[in-house]
């Protein structure tokens, strides 16, 4: 992995949705190497950042940079829901120009299910195919939204040693999960900290 | 990487492999078939009034599809993971319409056929035909494109696009069905230059629009 000068950084990073601010004044930088758990309830604004980290949404105050390629893990999968998984997988794991698609199937343990359509896999199966898409794009920055949610207790060891692995080779990876996650050396903070003082909140 | 979008959304929009895409072609023959009987086999009123409504089946074709074009593959996310990958919006919607007008286009040339036979379009009126169609559904394709992506994070979106194309489409219908009554090729040349108005400025319209849905 290509990813020992990447880095992500945000600088006094601002959210909103809607009219709502949801947080304010969140800064980090996360080096090679480095993973970061963001916690926070339901509706606290960890989707609303990953969303600006991964610049497709455009931050109401403040900076994001960084160095290095994106991988996003989100709810939405973008695998096509009425192609058989491994045609959808296909379709990035080409774009992403991914040697041995079969061997992140396997790791995955979604082997047996290629053949079956992505719109009748179970939740915890998606969230599995949508981090297939995450492995096979060999991007130095991770960022994964609730990884976790909808995943057997098998599966979510394999999501913490993915990400460790990941980080051993030189990768970063922003979790925002409610849940916990077994990566050593991982930093973690709550969004909550960042959440606006009531009277900001009126103004 | 444009080649490969450009497989996937055919796959997506094609008849008889995508979902449900034939529907748009299907739609138009029947229309042409329906209304002989509506109106009576009179040969003469049906070569008169035949070619206005292959047009008007081929606008209401034309929209259809639109439900389908923009606003699933953004609940799909898969628009933001294109972006990921460097892709720009105006890139994702250049390939999108030129997929769209293939899923539909050709298909609907090669039912114009039967649809002629049907409403005795004969010689002359039915190269006039032809050729506007030709010249005119890459313009319907663009207008699609555009409303599909501005509706796309609408609730009623679907029903709106509908009632958004067919004042915009009007110039089209106009000059196209215009060369069939008057049979001059000329007008053929107006609605040529129309669609490709339509389809340079289509991208970037689109383009901008998903950007803004996005925002929400």
């Amino acid at each position: 992995m290509q990813a020992s000068f990447s880095f992500l950084a945000a600088e006094n990073l601002a959210c909103r949705r809607g009219e709502r601010l949801l947080f304010r004044k969140l800064s980090f930088r996360l080096e090679a190497g480095a993973a970061c758990h963001v916690t926070g309830a339901n509706g606290a604004g960890k989707t609303t950042l990953i969303r600006a980290l991964a610049g497709l949404t455009t931050p109401y105050a403040g900076s994001v940079t960084r160095e290095g390629a994106l991988a996003l893990l989100a709810e939405r999968t973008g695998l096509d829901p009425d192609a058989p998984l491994a045609r959808a997988l296909a379709f990035w794991f080409a774009m992403d120009g991914v040697a041995d698609p079969s061997a992140i199937m396997a790791r995955l343990r979604l082997s047996g299910l290629a053949e079956v359509p992505v719109r009748y896999l179970s939740t915890g199966q998606q969230k599995r195919a949508a981090l297939a898409r995450v492995l096979g794009q060999a991007a130095p920055i991770w960022l994964l939204d609730e990884p976790l949610s909808g995943l057997d207790t098998a599966s979510q060891g394999l999501v913490s040693a993915l990400v460790r692995e990941h980080c051993a080779g030189g990768g970063i990876a922003l979790i925002a999960s409610h849940q916990p996650l077994n990566v050593p050396g991982m930093t973690s903070f709550a969004i909550e900290d960042f959440a606006p003082a009531d009277e900001e909140h009126e103004a | 990487m444009i080649l490969a979008l450009l497989r996937r959304d055919l796959a997506q929009f094609f008849p008889f492999t995508g979902s449900g895409a034939a529907l748009p072609v299907v739609f138009f023959v029947a229309v042409a078939m329906l209304f002989p009987f509506a109106v009576g086999p009179d040969a003469n009123v049906l070569a008169k009034t035949g070619g206005g409504v292959v047009w008007i089946a081929a606008l209401l074709a034309a929209i259809l599809p639109l439900e389908k074009l923009v606003a699933r593959d953004i609940a799909l996310g898969f628009f933001d993971q294109l972006k990921l990958r460097g892709a720009t919006e105006e890139a994702m919607m250049a390939v999108r319409l030129l997929a769209h007008w293939l899923s539909f286009g050709p298909p609907l040339l090669l039912a114009t056929f039967p649809a002629a036979a049907l409403l005795k379009i004969e010689g002359e009126s039915f190269t006039i035909l032809l050729l506007g169609l030709l010249a005119g559904t890459p313009g319907l394709a663009a207008i699609g494109l555009m409303i599909a992506a501005l509706t796309a994070s609408l609730r009623a979106g679907a029903a709106l696009s509908g009632l958004l194309l067919i004042p915009l489409a009007l110039p089209i219908l106009i000059f196209g069905a215009g060369a069939l009554a008057r049979q001059d090729q000329v007008s053929l040349g107006f609605v040529g230059a129309i669609s490709l108005g339509l389809v340079a400025i289509a991208p970037f319209a689109a383009g901008a629009a998903i950007r803004a849905a996005r925002e929400q």
